[in-house]
């Protein structure tokens, strides 16, 4: 009987031992990573680093056009996704008849949004950029993002719908509620929270993504910044692509303030939904 | 006479695609008495109290034959306006289901989506509201916090007063007391007795007790049949069918 208990312990500490190692694998090399780029990365940001413009010689590089696109970029991106997306799950999850074509179309979005971008990329290009004649614009790259971002918003904003227990909306029925009412008063204020994190998260996705901007023709050497949503531009992370390009080994410094910078956007926003959460669950 | 009775219940079938939940139903509710449904589960008296309310129209493939008049009029002809109906006949769940918001938004709610607006007006309709059901001087001082802080039998409470700030004619009440303890049961059948001066009340409950205590009339169904309906006293003291009384002895269900 002892030794029963003692070999069940063991095993109980092996396994432990073996998830420790693996998770320390994880944050080992995430903390290296981090050092890495926080280390060179703070050699060249200054403040000048966010206004100047991109230049042959790394000392005179700067994030500015980058910057700015990624935030015209986004911007533009940020309403288009939140209202196709949410109005696109409202439907599905509220009105939508609960049949095989639901069933399947809600099945392809799931399935779509794990495409991989480049395919977005090239549909941009086809579709916005030529077929659309919009050119290589702020307009055509928010687009593509959308449709690149869209299936996941989709899927996340599904879920909080689901979480709604039906007793919420029997409740509003029975008080002479309509379905929209029922909808827009008690359904969305429920799920709005959950909605919101699985947006943000969506857009940070989207922030960090270069290769479909690329595809789609953004530029890479950019010396202004967008005036409006049919200028040409560039994104932060394609700036990055680009320094690590170049032959100049400085360049490798710049590349880190950009990703440096683009590390600190994206930790701002998963703070913000993690912070979302949190301010919810507890009420 | 007919003028007494609120609700006439004609013929009535009810299918969940080919499942038939109740049989020929007919029965008439009268105004400003208590109606229990006592029956046991899966005998079809919830389901008949959604029919009430058309509630059963959210669930797909159901299906309703016969007819249910509410003051004299068809609720199941073409051209009814569900909002209307459910506005004149209320219900109260079995789970307590207050929406995450305000206790005031709670009970707001319903005369918002109506058309109230005036500020001043809902705060008459909310404070009477909780008044009637007996919560106001528990919450007074705390109509902002959330409704989600009440207790559970206050929470019922709640969703009664929510119920009648629509200023219904009917109240349908599901097993109202089922997930509470008898402390807040009492309470809500103490209520119950109150609000049948107003209200015309079908009351569909698991406990025989209940029943007794707080309807003047009681149905018995079982397999979606209704056995027997009658004045409570008579069901519960000289039932006129062998199986009303193997139930109420306790020799099933």
């Amino acid at each position: 009987m002892i030794s029963l208990k003692k070999k069940r312990m063991l095993t109980d500490k092996i396994f432990k031992v073996i998830f420790l190692i693996f998770i320390s694998l994880g944050l080992v090399v995430l903390a290296a990573l981090i050092y890495d780029i926080v280390s060179k990365g703070i050699i060249m940001l200054d403040w000048e680093f966010f206004t100047r413009f991109d230049s042959r010689f790394p000392a005179k590089a700067g994030i500015k056009a980058g910057l700015f696109g990624t935030i015209y970029v986004i911007g533009l991106m940020i309403p288009i996704t939140f209202f196709v997306g949410t109005a696109t799950a409202i439907y599905l999850e509220e009105y939508a008849p609960k049949n095989k074509l639901t069933d399947l179309i809600k099945l392809n979005i799931a399935n779509l949004a794990g495409i991989p971008s480049i395919i977005y990329g090239m549909l941009g290009l086809g579709v916005f950029v030529r077929y659309l004649n919009m050119g290589r614009s702020v307009l055509a790259g928010a687009l593509t993002l959308s449709l690149l971002v869209l299936p996941v918003v989709i899927v996340s904003a599904q879920e909080a719908l689901r979480s709604v227990p039906n007793s919420l909306r029997n409740a509003s029925y029975a008080l002479g509620a309509n379905h929209w009412h029922t909808v827009y008063k008690v359904v969305l204020p429920s799920a709005l929270p959950s909605i919101l994190t699985g947006f943000i998260l969506a857009i940070s996705r989207a922030i960090g993504e270069t290769a479909p901007l690329i595809m789609m023709g953004a530029l890479t050497f950019v010396m202004f910044t967008p005036q409006g949503i049919m200028d040409s531009f560039t994104v932060i992370p394609i700036q990055i692509f680009n320094w690590t390009s170049l032959p100049k080994a400085e360049f490798e410094l710049v590349a880190a303030s950009g990703s440096l910078l683009l590390l600190i956007l994206l930790f701002i926003l998963n703070g913000l939904a993690t912070f979302i959460r949190y301010r919810y669950s507890r009420k | 006479m007919s003028n007494q009775n609120v609700l006439e219940v004609k013929n009535v079938d009810f299918f969940y695609d080919d499942f038939q939940a109740l049989e020929n139903i007919s029965m008439n509710i009268e105004k400003n008495k208590v109606t229990a449904l006592i029956g046991p589960s899966g005998c079809g008296k919830s389901t008949f109290l959604r029919t009430i309310n058309r509630m059963n129209d959210l669930i797909e493939g159901t299906r309703l034959e016969g007819n249910i008049l509410f003051d004299g009029e068809s609720i199941y002809q073409e051209n009814i306006d569900v909002v209307n109906l459910r506005k004149r006949i209320g219900m109260v769940f079995q789970q307590p289901n207050p929406f995450p918001k305000s206790i005031f938004e709670n009970v707001a709610y319903g005369p918002k989506i109506h058309g109230i607006t005036d500020k001043i007006k809902l705060e008459e309709i909310v404070i009477e509201s909780l008044k009637k059901a007996a919560l106001f001087d528990e919450v007074k001082n705390r109509l902002d916090s959330s409704a989600l802080s009440l207790s559970g039998g206050q929470q019922q409470r709640l969703c009664i007063a929510r119920a009648l700030a629509v200023k219904p004619e009917v109240l349908l009440m599901d097993e109202p007391a089922s997930a509470l303890d008898p402390v807040a049961t009492a309470k809500i059948e103490d209520l119950i007795g109150e609000l049948k001066n107003e209200y015309s009340i079908v009351i569909v409950t698991h406990s025989m007790q209940q029943a007794a205590r707080v309807s003047d009339m009681t149905g018995f169904f079982l397999m979606g049949e209704l056995v027997e309906y009658d004045k409570t006293d008579k069901i519960f003291e000289n039932p006129s069918d062998q199986r009303t009384e193997d139930y109420i002895t306790g020799r099933f269900g």
